[in-house]
């Protein structure tokens, strides 16, 4: 069952030093408007967790320009100067995550995973300190699994019980962020009545949704 | 010697050349790209980005874009009859389930034992990983499309790469705007030169032993 609130209402929900995750891939299918509504919450200090710093002016870089993450966990932040130079002066920490890695941790934090042994990354950086499982003699390394406090996600469309539909490729990490957190927020474009989305078209059910946010309220 | 811009359309071209009817391809973004402007004749391929589709379809018309159909790169893409669309998770599990034929990726080097760096080159631009890394573990060829040498004639084709790893021995496939290099257990073996160029100029411009089993062809 998801409770409808404003953006001011969900900035609120996040508390300045917090683990936050958002989705979206290069700003397509990340909660825009909640992204705005934390920066004009001024929340500093967080830890983020998505899959790109997206652009200095749009998507998950705004929070990044805003100075308002101290640390995250990201795979990719080759399309935002602004990242690339908190980094280079190491204002912002960052530990880079293998995209699909990345994904799989969440994954299994919301599945109730204690890790999984990834085949990703042998060899190079990312396995560096971990611990590994050779099996039919290919190396494996331990990941595991990450969690955020928050996650703000975007869907098209939900029903009033937090079942959520996307748009083509604007759903990348949504569903699998939606079981990051013990508070998932949804933007929404559109909020219909329970019985208005046919189940076959469900791709997250509501039990994983607990606040929806039309987008611009 | 070649401008970028032929370099680019020699190396597509070239690479296209490898692919078999019925392939799933995924491009990394910049030069990888080309390869989709020169699919041969009669052979059906299929795009997958890892950003959730499987059936990538050429960029829109202006005015057209949608901005729920991009590519790994941001850019607008279309999505061709049959196409679908997925999440984060299934995406990557395509990728590293050997659901994928070929990818194809930029690289900084790359070297005799198939290791390939193109991530980080640490103090001075680290763009960070993507889905590089689960890329070149799970697909089935790894193709490595790169200029010969970097912007001051240094080799990027080296016996063991200095940069941060994206994958240890991967690297199936070479493509250069000079030559097409094979990697096998026994090193890199030189296969084609290209036609503007010859077998000694590429071997002076390569930082690793190149063998010469057989004949070496030529490509344009």
């Amino acid at each position: 069952m998801a409770k409808i609130i404003s953006g001011r209402e969900a900035a609120a929900l996040v508390a300045p030093g917090s683990r936050l995750m958002v989705s979206g891939f290069l700003a397509c299918g990340a909660p825009s408007w909640l992204i705005d509504c934390l920066v004009e919450a001024g929340i500093k200090d967080l830890h983020l967790i998505a899959i790109s710093t997206d652009y200095d002016d749009r998507g998950i870089g705004r929070l990044i320009t805003a100075r308002a993450v101290k640390s995250c966990q990201v795979s990719h932040i080759g399309t935002n100067k602004t990242t690339q130079a908190q980094y280079k002066n190491q204002e912002l920490e960052i530990e880079f995550v293998p995209q699909g890695i990345l994904m799989e941790r969440i994954r299994c934090h919301g599945a109730g995973l204690g890790g999984l042994f990834s085949p990703v990354g042998v060899g190079t950086p990312v396995a560096e300190g971990k611990e590994t499982l050779t099996e039919n003699g290919r190396t494996y390394i331990l990941e595991r699994p990450i969690s955020a406090d928050v996650a703000l996600i975007k869907a098209r469309k939900a029903d009033t019980l937090g079942n959520l539909v996307y748009s083509k490729m604007a759903r990348n990490s949504n569903p699998i962020m939606a079981m990051g957190a013990p508070i998932t927020i949804v933007e929404v474009d559109e909020i219909v009545e329970p019985g208005q989305i046919d189940p076959e078209e469900v791709v997250t059910p509501g039990a994983l949704v607990q606040y929806l946010v039309r987008k611009g309220a | 010697m070649l401008d970028r811009d032929a370099k680019r359309v020699l190396i597509g071209k070239r690479i296209a050349q490898e692919l078999k009817d019925g392939d799933y391809v995924n491009l990394g973004i910049g030069l990888p790209v080309e390869v989709a402007n020169h699919i041969p004749e009669g052979i059906r391929v299929f795009f997958q980005s890892e950003n959730g589709i499987l059936g990538a379809g050429p960029a829109p018309l202006p005015g057209q874009e949608d901005p729920d159909l991009i590519n790994a790169g941001g850019g607008a893409i279309t999505a061709i009859p049959g196409a679908s669309y997925f999440d984060s998770f299934i995406s990557f599990s395509l990728i590293r389930g050997g659901h994928i034929n070929m990818t194809v990726l930029g690289a900084l080097q790359v070297d005799a034992q198939g290791n390939i760096a193109n991530w980080s080159i640490p103090g001075k631009l680290v763009p960070g990983i993507g889905g590089a890394m689960d890329l070149v573990v799970g697909a089935r060829q790894v193709v490595a499309a790169m200029e010969h040498t970097d912007k001051d004639g240094n080799p990027k084709i080296l016996e063991a790469c200095t940069l941060p790893l994206t994958g240890a021995g991967v690297v199936t496939l070479i493509v250069t705007d000079m030559a097409v290099i094979r990697v096998t257990p026994a090193g890199l073996s030189l296969c084609e030169v290209a036609s503007w160029t010859n077998v000694d100029d590429v071997v002076a411009s390569t930082g690793a032993r190149l063998l010469i089993d057989g004949p070496v062809g030529t490509f344009s």
